[in-house]
């Protein structure tokens, strides 16, 4: 087993080395000078020519490339040309917002995915059923700024239910960063009146991100449960009197599991993502509107580094599914190990 | 009877049996009473699209206009969906936002899926060898990041406009197609008919495109409907955010963005335009799940 998740990991870091290269190699390619564009306008002939040599930028593309590659192992980045920081300074103070969203985005899909995948195959073709097949199909549908859009719009806009955008009102002071999740700093600073709000800001943005993959995780555990309940060890069960609550979750929720946590895994991505136009709608100060304003701007320092921070995070996701299905499926776990 | 006969009677035959195969399938399709609404909500888009200076009731709102007097009006019966700050009707925006969307479709796949489809074939009947080996690699590291993103990213390093976005979104596309037809030919390549062929001495290239190709096709093609829809909503969404059609040009994507800066007073700026997007997606979508039956393709 620790044989085959170190191939995999390898597999990973061959892929992500591929992926620097492609980034690298296009953004060089482009045409712009690179170091121009990082000074601004103003300045004079020399300084641009001075961050030319700094960059490497008069190398050949393969020695620029080992260049930044030895920088990057060290964790240099180089500095954004927009927010004059070191890149890496950036993405350690705007990821841990993007990282609160979403899992709290993965836990609310979680669970709802499962509560309607349950009661859809349980009660198959009802209008419970029907519901969740067309908010699936919408879902596919609807690109996640049109969802984000028409949450704020009704809920905080119209009903004003919830509060509106960003992680906290403007006159709130925000704790001390310690971790960097709203929520926990304010609860280690001893505010739970300021976790609780920023919880309550939280929820239209989440809702925006998860309400595709409830849907969808929902459709898969409800194929899994309607396949299951044909077969004969339910209706042994059954016949023996087994309570219907207790049927459900232990002997047709289970076999679910494992299909469920793939698609999580690759739902990760896609809700890194999609946090791109949520964090927007939402003014949203977290990474993915870091690297949409770079994107503006740009900015191709941290254009890479964002793509790179995706990646990286893409990869290790699918080894912790891979590695969490393996504990889950005996039957996995041994398949893997015979090849 | 003569030969000309006999041949003129087997063609006869044959366009019947063409025929009977399209029956056939629209029948298929025909049972599905969502595809076929998705069918003619689809050929209604696509007729406005195309004759859209003639069926848009103003035409010149699409170019750079202003006319501040009728600005911010709602939904009336001079405008169906109301009209923007600078008093352009939204209607014939969206008409004309159709075009936009559907260009980037169509180019899309068309610039994305030949590569994809010759890359995923060439490996397929290679299994094995080290052409698998390096194009399913290359191909796993354009799928190491979600396609929204790395199409961003391209189009932001180059200049964003409709061009760049479609070359950026055709060049995180054609993975997926390598990946498909990839899995069709190396299955395929073991079936009886390859196998024949080979031993009656057909070249490779007869082989993948002859022998193999056609029968990847109705996967293809079901994909490609599906996708229509998928790169719509990219495209959509590049413009969204500032990195596609740039205002005033009527990009569906870039009037969500401008009329959501009017929310929730002029609420109709941003709520037509998006339902528009999510109207042309689910066209596809629908057909696309009517394709797959008629095809009885598994998954794609």
């Amino acid at each position: 087993m620790t044989k085959f998740i170190i191939k995999r990991a390898f597999q990973s870091l061959f892929v992500l080395f591929g992926l620097s290269l492609l980034i690298f190699f296009i953004a060089r390619v482009m045409p712009g000078d690179p170091a121009r564009a990082s000074l601004g306008f103003l300045a004079t002939e020399e300084q641009v020519e001075r961050v030319r040599e700094e960059m490497h930028l008069n190398d050949p593309l393969p020695v620029q490339y080992y260049h930044w590659l030895r920088n990057l192992l060290r964790g240099d980045l180089g500095r954004s040309s927009y927010t004059k920081q070191p890149v890496t300074k950036d993405l350690i103070q705007y990821i841990p917002a993007t990282f609160e969203l979403i899992l709290f985005a993965t836990l609310i899909s979680a669970i709802f995915g499962q509560v309607t995948g349950v009661l859809a195959g349980y009660f198959r073709n009802s209008w419970f059923d029907g519901l969740s097949r067309l908010v699936s199909y919408l879902g596919i549908a609807t690109p996640s700024f049109v969802v984000a859009i028409f949450l704020l719009f009704i809920f905080s806009q119209v009903l004003k239910l919830a509060p509106g955008v960003g992680r906290l009102p403007i006159m709130m002071t925000p704790p001390p960063s310690v971790t960097g999740f709203m929520t926990l700093d304010s609860l280690l600073a001893g505010r739970p009146d300021l976790a609780l709000t920023a919880l309550k800001h939280m929820i239209l943005p989440a809702i925006s991100l998860a309400v595709i993959h409830i849907a969808q995780e929902g459709r898969i555990t409800r194929t899994s449960i309607a396949e299951n309940m044909q077969k004969d060890y339910i209706t042994v069960h059954r016949v023996h009197g087994i309570r219907t609550s207790r049927l459900l979750f232990k002997y047709l929720l289970k076999p679910s599991i494992i299909p469920t946590v793939t698609v999580m895994g690759l739902d990760f991505a896609f809700l890194m993502s999609n946090a791109f136009l949520v964090e927007m709608v939402y003014m949203w100060p977290g990474f993915s509107r870091y690297a949409v304003t770079a994107m503006l701007n740009k900015d191709l320092n941290a254009i890479i580094a964002v793509v790179l921070v995706i990646g990286l995070t893409f990869a290790v996701v699918n080894l912790l599914v891979d590695i969490i299905t393996m504990f889950l499926d005996p039957t996995i776990r041994l398949r893997r190990e015979g090849s | 009877m003569t030969t000309r006969d006999q041949m003129q009677a087997d063609l006869l035959a044959s366009l019947k049996q063409k025929r009977r195969g399209f029956a056939k399938g629209w029948y298929k399709f025909s049972r599905n009473p969502l595809s076929v609404l998705g069918l003619v909500v689809l050929i209604l888009i696509v007729l406005a699209a195309i004759f859209a200076p003639y069926i848009a009731p103003y035409p010149e709102h699409a170019k750079p206009y202003t006319n501040f007097q009728d600005g911010g009006k709602p939904p009336s019966l001079q405008h169906f969906f109301g009209t923007d700050r600078v008093g352009r009707d939204i209607f014939s925006r969206v008409i004309f936002g159709y075009r936009f969307s559907l260009t980037i479709g169509i180019v899309v796949l068309c610039l994305g899926v030949a590569p994809g489809v010759i890359l995923g074939l060439l490996a397929g009947y290679h299994q094995g060898t080290w052409i698998e080996t390096v194009s399913m690699r290359v191909t796993d590291i354009f799928l190491a990041v979600p396609p929204l993103v790395l199409a961003l990213a391209i189009t932001a390093m180059l200049t964003p406009n409709l061009t760049n976005q479609m070359m950026a979104i055709a060049l995180v596309w054609w993975p997926w197609y390598a990946r498909l037809v990839f899995a069709l030919s190396s299955s395929l390549r073991s079936q009886y008919f390859v196998r024949e062929a080979e031993l009656t001495g057909a070249s490779r290239l007869h082989i993948m495109f002859k022998e193999i190709l056609p029968n990847c096709l109705a996967p293809v093609m079901t994909k490609m409907t599906l996708d229509m829809g998928i790169v719509i909503l990219l495209g959509a969404t590049l413009s969204f955010i500032g990195l596609g059609v740039q205002p005033p040009k009527p990009g569906l994507g870039t009037m969500v963005a401008e009329g959501a800066k009017r929310l929730p007073g002029e609420w109709w700026g941003t709520i037509f335009p998006a339902l528009a997007i999510v109207v042309v997606i689910l066209a596809f979508n629908l057909v696309g799940d009517g394709l797959r039956d008629v095809f009885a393709v598994e998954e794609v």
